[in-house]
């Protein structure tokens, strides 16, 4: 048996699927966390599975989220809609339901934030709410797990006996009503061919949608029929077509709202809402406190935890591979399987193993700013700067999350609502910081500018977003001249972020790197030491390798590098593996050094100035991004040859701009 | 008058919503529909967008797209 879980952003949505199913997913407060739908077995009710859809306010298809949820409802065809509403801002909420009703499918609604309500003395009066929406309704608290398991019963029931909305007219006798009767009839064969009852494909003919209208496949002459019982309407009602239907719909809830709800007078949560926007959207204080918070995210990570605690861990592999070093020789392995053993793997996947706490510290912070709903403050704030690139404060959230990694952020620029936006901004994302590239920093810091971490780091991170403020202008001038879309965006109360949603998060994010460094970046260290072992005809070579197979790459692709100062072999072999993984680079050019991660720093100073190391890192910061990151814009631009494009272009700018930082920091120094 | 002319902390009363239609119908369905009592909470720090709270929800919408939004203004809160 299959639910889909429907709902309006921020409605606890998300809690609910992590509740019912137990899964990893990600929550968060900011509108449309949620940007594919996940599939989850429900705990406790086998053979049930839920699957999250996005968060949206209509089935109009406005957004992209709208179209996935409202095709899946159509094409997956599931046993039972649960509906989840957010009780404390009910009316807006059943919009979505009453629509949901028209598709005719077995629907429950479940009314969240049950205690947040009750708590401000407001109440719902449940049964009544269930008979006038003709849907069976369960009071919850998602967050508190209260109501679930009812909730879970009720679905199990709805489905079984395949019970339908019950028939309900909700609009008062006059046009509006006329019009979608009149229309009901004309559409009535279509819509049964379709599956649909004919009074959604009437709404949907109405409103003129063009996806459901081909679906349903009308002639010319019953187009013409609609029309004119459209016209005649707006004609009598004052209204156009889509004011006429949300007029309608809106009258209907607050007509069952007086009668079934009691509102909270005064809401606590909004109260303290409005206390702390008094200081983080404060006319003066909004922006030097989110600079201040991110800069002590940073601060933290870099710094404090994370760095101290990669510290250890790097000391422990360390540990580790020589102890199974000596335990190789002892047993006498054959010294190319041993060297791969300790010199491929030990240490390629070690050192990137290490930055593990950095990347876990990161993401914690990131998890507690979007589950509190300051992410969606954070885009409030942003707006007008985002507008002078073209683009709207949502671009934000994208982006910041761009500096913890560049897949989960191409993958959230999909709740932008408009394609341009939605490219643009992906096209951005790679030129802020990914954390993968911390480890270059971090080793190139500790070799040429000790003691200067924070502020090598803050020129990168500042020089990344510079970059991308230049290429959206020049993006937006040339590609995307389109109009910038409208910025209408809900601002949620602030709520606590729960420990478990940020542990989830972490873990998720922790789960992934491992996986990807046991898998991508294991792959890429056993090719890289495959090939710096070998020649050309598969002879094993000696430590010093200038007949290697990697070598021959390295130095057909290093003239390129000349310019920039670093033309050696070996960096430009790193760089290239730095297309598997951002953390590549770095352990490549430890096993190409043969050196462990404690005397890379030491080694690496000798083969780059001042000057050049400072290219370097530009070049790192600003080329193309790993293969995972590169796959996933792939998908989200339907594209090979774009992405193949974007990626080139990068290379473009980082060289450029690589050149420029070498040059002008040779004057300098 | 339009929304985005309303002072802070005043509310007022959608009389029409016009604008470019995928804008329009988004904020319909965000229930910004006529006859519905809108307050304007705040100003962004850079002047743009507003902030307004209506049904009991707050959102934001930038001035631009407010003043394609005719409105009565009422009371103080």
């Amino acid at each position: 048996m299959l639910a889909a879980l429907v709902g309006n952003p921020n409605c606890g949505k998300t809690t609910l699927f992590n509740q019912l199913t137990g899964s990893n997913q990600h929550v968060g407060n900011f509108p449309g966390v949620t940007v594919e739908h996940k599939f989850g077995e429900v705990t406790g009710h086998k053979n049930w599975r839920v699957v999250d859809l996005p968060g949206i306010y209509s089935l109009r298809a406005y957004s992209g989220e709208e179209v996935i949820a409202r095709n899946f409802i159509l094409d997956n065809n599931p046993d039972v809609i649960i509906n989840i509403a957010d009780a404390t801002n009910i009316e807006r909420n059943l919009y979505l339901t009453l629509q949901l009703i028209e598709m005719g499918k077995p629907m429950v609604l479940a009314l969240n934030m049950m205690d947040e309500l009750l708590g401000n003395h407001g109440s719902v009066d449940v049964e009544k709410l269930s008979r006038r929406l003709g849907i069976p309704v369960v009071p919850i608290t998602a967050a508190k797990n209260d109501g679930v398991e009812e909730l879970m019963t009720l679905t199990a029931e709805t489905a079984m006996n395949k019970q339908k909305p019950k028939k309900n007219d909700i609009c008062k006798a006059g046009p509006v009503h006329r019009c979608i009767h009149t229309v009901s009839h004309v559409v009535e064969d279509h819509g049964e061919r379709l599956g649909v009852p004919s009074r959604f494909a009437a709404t949907r003919a109405i409103e003129k949608d063009r996806e459901i209208t081909e679906r349903l496949a009308l002639s010319e002459n019953e187009l013409e029929l609609i029309e004119h019982a459209v016209l005649e309407m707006e004609r009598e009602s004052g209204l156009d077509r889509h004011a006429a239907l949300a007029d309608m719909r809106y009258r209907y809830i607050e007509a069952v709202c007086n009668e079934t709800v009691v509102k909270a007078k005064e809401s606590k949560e909004r109260l303290r809402s409005e206390r702390i926007d008094k200081l983080l959207t404060n006319k003066y204080l909004a922006i030097p406190v989110f600079v201040g918070i991110m800069a002590f995210i940073f601060w933290m990570t870099f710094s404090v935890i994370g760095q101290r605690l990669s510290d250890l861990l790097a000391m422990g592999i360390d540990a580790i591979t020589a102890a199974a070093d000596a335990a190789l020789t002892a047993y006498g392995l054959n010294p190319t399987v041993q060297s791969l053993v300790i010199d491929g793997v030990f240490a390629g996947v070690g050192s990137v193993l290490s930055f593990l706490p950095i990347i876990l510290v990161l993401f914690f912070f990131l998890a507690i700013l979007e589950d509190t709903g300051y992410m969606s403050r954070v885009a409030f704030v942003m707006d007008k700067l985002l507008r002078k690139i073209g683009l709207s404060g949502r671009s934000f959230v994208p982006m910041l999350i761009g500096f913890g990694c560049s897949v989960p952020a191409i993958m959230a620029t999909r709740t932008l609502s408009s394609e341009r936006d939605r490219k643009m901004t992906l096209m951005l994302v790679p030129f802020m910081s990914c954390s993968a590239k911390i480890p270059i920093y971090a080793m190139f810091t500790a070799a040429f500018f000790p003691g200067k971490g924070a502020l090598v780091m803050t020129c990168l991170y500042l020089g990344g977003m510079l970059v991308a403020i230049i290429a959206a202008k020049l993006l937006s001038l040339t590609a995307f001249t389109g109009k910038p879309v409208p910025f209408v965006m809900e601002l949620p109360n602030y709520r606590m972020p729960s420990a478990k949603s940020v542990l989830l998060l972490m873990w998720e994010k922790a789960w992934d790197f491992i996986r990807r460094a046991f898998t991508v970046i294991f792959v890429a260290t056993i090719v890289i030491w495959f090939l710096q072992h070998f020649d050309a005809r598969l002879n094993v070579v000696g430590d010093q390798s200038s007949e290697s197979l990697l070598a021959c790459i390295g130095m057909w692709i290093a003239p390129v590098f000349a310019p920039l100062g670093f033309g050696d072999w070996r960096i430009a072999t790193s760089l290239v593996t730095g297309i598997m993984a951002k953390e590549a680079v770095i352990s490549s050019m430890g096993v190409l050094l043969h050196v462990g991660t404690d005397a890379l720093a030491a080694a690496i100073s000798g083969l780059f100035t001042i000057p050049s190391a400072l290219g370097f890192l530009s070049f790192c910061l600003l080329y193309t991004p790993c293969v995972a990151a590169i796959s996933t814009m792939k998908r989200e631009l339907n594209s090979g040859f774009k992405t193949l494009l974007v990626v080139m272009s990068q290379c473009c700018v980082a060289w450029l701009v690589s050149y420029a930082v070498y040059l002008l920091a040779g004057v300098i120094i | 008058m339009t929304l985005d002319k309303i002072q802070i902390g005043k509310k007022a009363r959608i009389i029409s919503v016009a604008g470019e239609e995928k804008l329009r119908c988004h904020l319909l369905d965000m229930g910004l529909i006529p006859h519905t009592e809108v307050l304007v909470c705040k100003t962004a720090p850079l002047g743009d967008p507003i902030e307004i709270s209506l049904r009991g929800y707050t959102m934001t919408i930038r001035k631009d797209d407010a003043s394609k939004i005719e409105v009565r203004p009422e009371g103080e809160v």
